[in-house]
């Protein structure tokens, strides 16, 4: 059976698998073309195709989430127009540095092991400090505005007062020279790496601004439409962007993704936390695994990747929908809250 | 699909993100009009677990 010259199966399955991408996008701003790329490239697409419709597939995603963030009221516009400068600077300047790379043939290894390093040692670092906030708090964090907790790091960056100084959602105000840095230093490690940057950003808005994480998140979002945006047109030209493969994962995503973001007001941020690290972490593995194929021309190892990558996918959402369903079971049934469904 | 590949080049590529970003539009409606309906029922339902 078709429908518009489709099978029906496979768009079952590109909707089954947005729906778990969803989760995770809407949950930690990030997690799009990190799992669809890969999946799409094992399935057998020109990679051309792969890259267009899993960047096209990030830009309504990101459109959607971003929606559902800003209807919570954790979109910060201001930073991330911000962001937006700061982040595209350092982009060219990365791609001077990649390309450097690649004129001299250390390409391919030196982003490899950069990207699995990074990936690794963002999420171990996340994942350790959340466990160790969660067992009595790190020292140099103190308590702002009652119950939000801000890294060391952050503090530190607030308190150069050089002008002007901006103030952002959660009560936080930073110099607009520190915000441009950040988005620099971002910009450089994605433009570098030739990833999104959504794994970088987030955690760089909570830890190094300041803001809360839900603010982090759904800041990173906002920038994500702009850039998958830019990214999914440029393919586009060169008919890249399969409205097959799209179609069918946004409409699952779509709904994912209100899930996630919803279940960001209901579970623990310091479980947030957690979540992100792991699957950092996990794709860390997959990465350094797929590489690892490359080198030893074992493409048995592409399929472990992305076992991994699924396995790790299924796993965080599975935990985010969990731990929603505990917190809204805690909370009891006197209490009310639409905010997720 | 939706007979676009007839056009060319920056249409071709316009018209195709326009419609992601309708169809994200529409599913971000659509969506909501749901959950504002069934919401407080799932959520009481999960609650009386």
């Amino acid at each position: 059976m078709e429908f518009f010259g489709v099978a029906v199966e496979l768009l079952a399955m590109f909707t089954g698998f947005g729906l778990l991408i969803g989760i995770l996008f809407g949950f930690f701003g990030m997690g799009g073309s990190f799992l669809v790329t890969p999946a799409l490239l094992v399935m057998g697409y020109e990679t051309n195709v792969a890259v267009g419709s899993g960047l096209a597939f990030v830009f309504g995603t990101s459109v959607i989430a971003t929606l559902k963030h800003r209807d919570l009221g954790q979109v910060d516009y201001k930073l991330g127009v911000l962001m937006i400068a700061g982040t595209t600077a350092g982009i060219e300047v990365g791609k001077i540095g990649l390309e450097y790379l690649q004129h001299i043939g250390l390409a391919d290894s030196v982003v490899s092991v950069a990207y699995v390093g990074l990936l690794g040692a963002i999420g171990a670092f996340v994942t350790y400090n959340a466990v160790a906030d969660r067992d009595g708090g790190l020292v140099g964090e103190e308590d702002v505005d009652g119950d939000e907790e801000m890294p060391a790091i952050a503090q530190k960056i607030q308190s150069y007062r050089l002008p002007p100084m901006i103030s952002l959602r959660g009560g936080v105000t930073v110099s607009l020279w520190m915000i441009l840095v950040v988005a620099f230093a971002t910009g450089l490690l994605s433009g570098f790496l030739g990833v999104g940057g959504g794994f970088i950003r987030m955690p760089a808005l909570f830890y190094l601004v300041g803001v809360p994480v839900p603010v982090a998140v759904g800041t990173d979002l906002f920038e994500i439409v702009f850039s998958g945006g830019i990214g999914s047109f440029l393919y586009a030209q060169s008919g890249a962007v399969d409205l097959s493969i799209v179609v069918p994962l946004l409409a699952g995503s779509a709904l994912g993704a209100r899930l996630g973001a919803g279940a960001t007001s209901l579970v623990e941020e310091d479980d947030i936390k957690i979540y992100f690290g792991v699957m950092l972490l996990l794709g860390a593995i997959a990465v350094a695994v797929r590489q690892v194929g490359g080198y030893l021309e074992m493409p048995v190892l592409d399929t472990v990747s992305l076992v991994i990558i699924l396995g790790a996918a299924l796993l965080v959402s599975g935990a985010v929908v969990l731990s929603s369903v505990r917190e809204l079971r805690r909370t009891g049934p006197e209490s009310s809250s639409s905010a997720a469904d | 699909m939706f007979g676009i590949e007839t056009l060319g080049g920056n249409l071709q590529a316009a018209v195709l993100i326009g419609l992601v970003l309708a169809e994200a539009v529409i599913l971000y409606v659509g969506y909501g009009v749901l959950e504002s309906a069934l919401a407080r029922r799932v959520t009481e339902l999960i609650r009386g677990l």
